[in-house]
């Protein structure tokens, strides 16, 4: 059967806050133009995982009355706190020492998701074309080598490849511009960056893996409005990563972890500290009598300007966190995700319009509010592979007194699947067992995740070498997939005397962890079939 | 001839329900919906059968809140001609939905009046069975297999024992089993086209039918938590332990 095609003025990659914040602003300058976007999971805001304090910059240049426009946009930040914890105790950090990227006191309280579905709805009701459930599975390219648009998945594929009864052929979306917005990490934008060399003389980029759950807590332990962040235990000194705890409406709080993908023990099990920091004294008394709700996980860009792509190529912009938009310090991307999105819209309506390149984003990035940004904030996160301590001392220098502004720019030397040490040269961390109340194991939380993909279809976490992880990735780093999984898909099982891996794909929750992490980059994501993955309700 | 198909918009069968706090339902803001799963295979074979040659037309209808309008659109998507959307705010008894049905099959007087076994969120099984009381037409639920005999069906019924294979004349009400097929995928083109096909729509007011709810819902609770399984020595201990403390023998 030959694939179907279907024209649009514009095809857009991926239903978050970028790629939606593009197709309204392409809308809101010609609501002539045709515009269509895809996206992975069952509905838009199923795949959105974010903690998320929300900076309304970007979305006050989109909708300056999103207010009017009901948008689930309500809780403003009233009180901030800072604290280090060591194990048992916990020191607070005076609010006025915090560099001025991480005063919150204008920003707002919100789940990401609920933002995406308004975006979404708004967006439909300008007339764009909205397709969830479907997955961009290939790029295509003119005869130029120009991108031309992206093909759907084939629908209906079992595990050995042979087409269902309910087989669907998959169809040619085809773009005068294709914008790839598919957040940290999207497999296509990988396979652009490589092919058309975006990140040369880049950094390597960084990443983190983030955590989230959602708690209903009691009354008493609930303050609508307060943002708290942590850094120290259980993270040692070398380790990059910090939790936030956010209060938000309806009693829920907003719990999360960010670990730096960059660490170097492969006994660490990003999952289980995240478990294990919730049993600090100063945690555990706010969702203590509580009732967790939600749980996910998702990876994050870190590596800031220093690792940013060039974001334009023939035929096609890479926005958002698919190229890296998101800014470290601040603990913020959706505003600056958002903001690439309508520079991207602005750049496409002159492309079509008057025929100018696609090269022009690049200046529209640099003489934007995204680029200063970026630019003062180079400096936070690569300081802190000097370890916490001095990475602490560095960015009060350098976020307090110069502002970001000081003459030199930090290096990231490695990529983070670079960074681990040989298993037998680290210390083996023994983690608590979970208790069921406070800390859970994976297969109870990955069961509040809804996740989900049809049977029998192609494994879609990928290994180049089928036989490395048990002949070389175990033995030399005790095979870490096992670890930083966040769902458990990776399992090492002893069958007939013999090490087995076992991929239990139907668990993934799209995090792309793996694919950043194998020290080997064994593992490849490509997408699965469309619909599947988590179905997460307000993350 | 003409197959009705009804369907409804449920809580997706993979979202961890979480009741309210207050007892008084389940939570359904964010949450994601999908078409009640039977119903799916009942648009399949509704559809499978006109692309036979047997049908001419495929009818869905849904009742519910505006929203239920997507879940025609997933039908129409995979092959339902057109979609009858009767406007409910809140939940609606199957008694009530029956009595909807009624109206629209006199309206639209299908020969077939497909619906899911039941659904997935209230577990009731009994519209099908109303309706077909209601109409005083013969019912086949519970329907694995469908084949036409010259003017009957021939319906193979998934059952407690087996398989039961029960004729009914026409028209009549067949309600679908999981089994009963394997549901298509809507492709893009499809759905852009179902974008264009018609929802004819209607409130309660102008069918004239009375949804005031007989059934006093008091509370919804979670169902009690499994406990932690433990481990005997042996079998004695095993039968003292049923005896005395689960109390089961």
């Amino acid at each position: 059967m030959s694939r179907e095609s279907m024209e649009y003025d514009v095809v857009i990659v991926g239903g978050g806050p970028s790629g939606l914040t593009t197709a309204i602003k392409l809308k809101q300058l010609d609501p002539n133009l045709n515009v269509c976007l895809l996206e992975k999971a069952s509905e838009i805001g199923a795949h959105i995982l974010s903690g998320n304090v929300f900076e309304t910059r970007a979305l006050d240049e989109l909708l300056p009355n999103w207010r009017e426009l009901n948008a689930p946009i309500k809780t403003k930040v009233n009180k901030e706190k800072f604290l280090f914890l060591s194990k048992t105790k916990s020191l607070s950090w005076p609010t006025w020492l915090l560099p001025a990227v991480q005063k919150n006191h204008k920003n707002y309280i919100i789940s990401l998701a609920n933002l995406c579905r308004w975006l979404a709805e708004y967006a439909e009701s300008l007339g764009v074309e909205i397709f969830p459930g479907f997955a961009a599975s290939e790029v295509l390219y003119d005869d130029n080598g120009s991108i031309k648009g992206i093909a759907t998945q084939d629908m209906g594929i079992d595990k050995d490849r042979n087409k269902k009864n309910s087989y669907e052929p998959g169809i040619d979306l085809i773009g005068k511009v294709t914008v790839f917005a598919e957040g940290c990490r999207g497999h296509l934008g990988k396979q652009l960056i490589k092919k058309f060399n975006l990140n040369q003389g880049k950094d390597p980029q960084q990443y983190g893996i983030g955590f989230k759950e959602i708690w209903e807590v009691s009354e008493k332990n609930h303050q609508e409005g307060l943002v708290m962040h942590t850094a120290g235990w259980p993270l040692d000194n070398n380790t990059y990563g910090g939790s936030f705890i956010y209060h938000a409406e309806n009693k829920q709080v907003f719990l999360g972890y960010v670990i730096g993908l960059d660490y170097k023990n492969p006994h660490l099990s990003p999952f289980d500290e995240f478990q294990r920091f919730k049993t600090h004294p100063a945690i555990k008394r706010i969702i203590e009598g509580g009732k967790r709700i939600s749980y996910g996980a998702r990876a994050l860009i870190e590596g800031g300007i220093q690792s940013l792509p060039k974001m334009y190529m023939p035929g096609a912009l890479l926005i958002g966190c698919d190229a890296g938009t998101l800014n470290m310090p601040k603990i913020k991307g959706s505003h600056t995700a958002m903001k690439s999105g309508i520079l991207a819209a602005e750049t496409i309506f002159e492309k079509i319009k008057q025929n100018k390149d696609l090269s022009i984003y690049e200046e529209k990035f640099k003489n934007s509010w995204i680029y200063e940004e970026l630019y003062r904030a180079r400096n936070v996160k690569p300081s802190f592979s000097w370890g916490l301590i001095l990475g602490i001392i560095f960015t009060g220098i350098d976020q307090i007194l110069f502002r970001g502004k000081l003459p030199f720019t930090l290096r990231h030397k490695h990529a983070d699947h670079e960074t681990l040490k040989p298993a037998n040269q680290m210390p083996k961390i023994d983690y608590p067992r979970p208790d069921n109340i406070i800390t859970f194991d994976k297969t109870s939380s990955v069961y509040l995740t809804g996740t989900n993909h049809t049977d029998n279809q192609p494994v879609h976490l990928q290994l180049k070498d089928p036989n490395l992880p048990i002949n070389y990735t175990l033995e030399k780093f005790d095979e870490p997939a096992q670890r930083y999984c966040p769902a458990g898909v990776y399992e090492v099982q002893r069958q007939n005397e013999q090490n087995k891996f076992i991929i239990n794909s139907q668990n993934c929750i799209h995090c792309k962890t793996c694919d950043i992490k194998e020290p080997s980059q064994n593992i490849t994501w490509v997408t699965p079939e469309g619909g599947g993955g988590p179905r997460y309700g307000n993350m | 001839m003409k197959i009705l198909v009804a369907i409804k918009r449920v809580i997706d069968y993979n979202v961890q329900i979480r009741v309210k706090e207050d007892g008084s339902g389940v939570v359904t803001d964010n949450i994601k919906m999908s078409t009640n799963p039977p119903d799916d295979n009942a648009i399949e074979e509704a559809v499978k059968i006109k692309e036979s040659g047997k049908a001419t037309e495929v009818i869905a209808v849904t009742i519910g809140e505006e929203k239920a309008q997507e879940t025609l659109r997933k039908a129409l998507a995979v092959g339902a001609d057109r979609g009858i959307h009767v406007k409910v705010d809140g939940a609606v008894e199957p008694l009530a939905v029956s009595k909807i049905l009624q109206k629209i099959v006199n309206k639209e007087k299908p020969d077939l009046v497909f619906m899911g076994k039941q659904a997935i969120d209230d577990d009731c099984n009994q519209t099908g069975q109303m309706l077909s009381a209601l109409l005083n037409w013969p019912q086949a639920t519970f329907a694995s297999k469908i084949y036409f005999k010259d003017d009957k069906l021939e319906v193979v019924r998934e059952i407690d024992e087996g398989l039961e294979t029960i004729e009914v004349s026409l028209p009549a009400i067949v309600t679908c089993d999981l089994r009963l097929n394997e549901p298509r995928y809507a492709s893009l083109p499809n759905i852009m086209k179902a974008k264009k096909k018609s929802i004819e729509q209607f409130n309660i007011s102008d069918l004239g039918v009375d949804i005031t709810p007989r059934v006093q819902q008091i509370k919804v609770e979670e169902p009690p938590k499994r406990k932690a399984g433990i481990k005997v020595a042996n079998v004695a201990e095993l039968v003292q332990k049923l005896k005395n403390e689960a109390k089961v023998i």
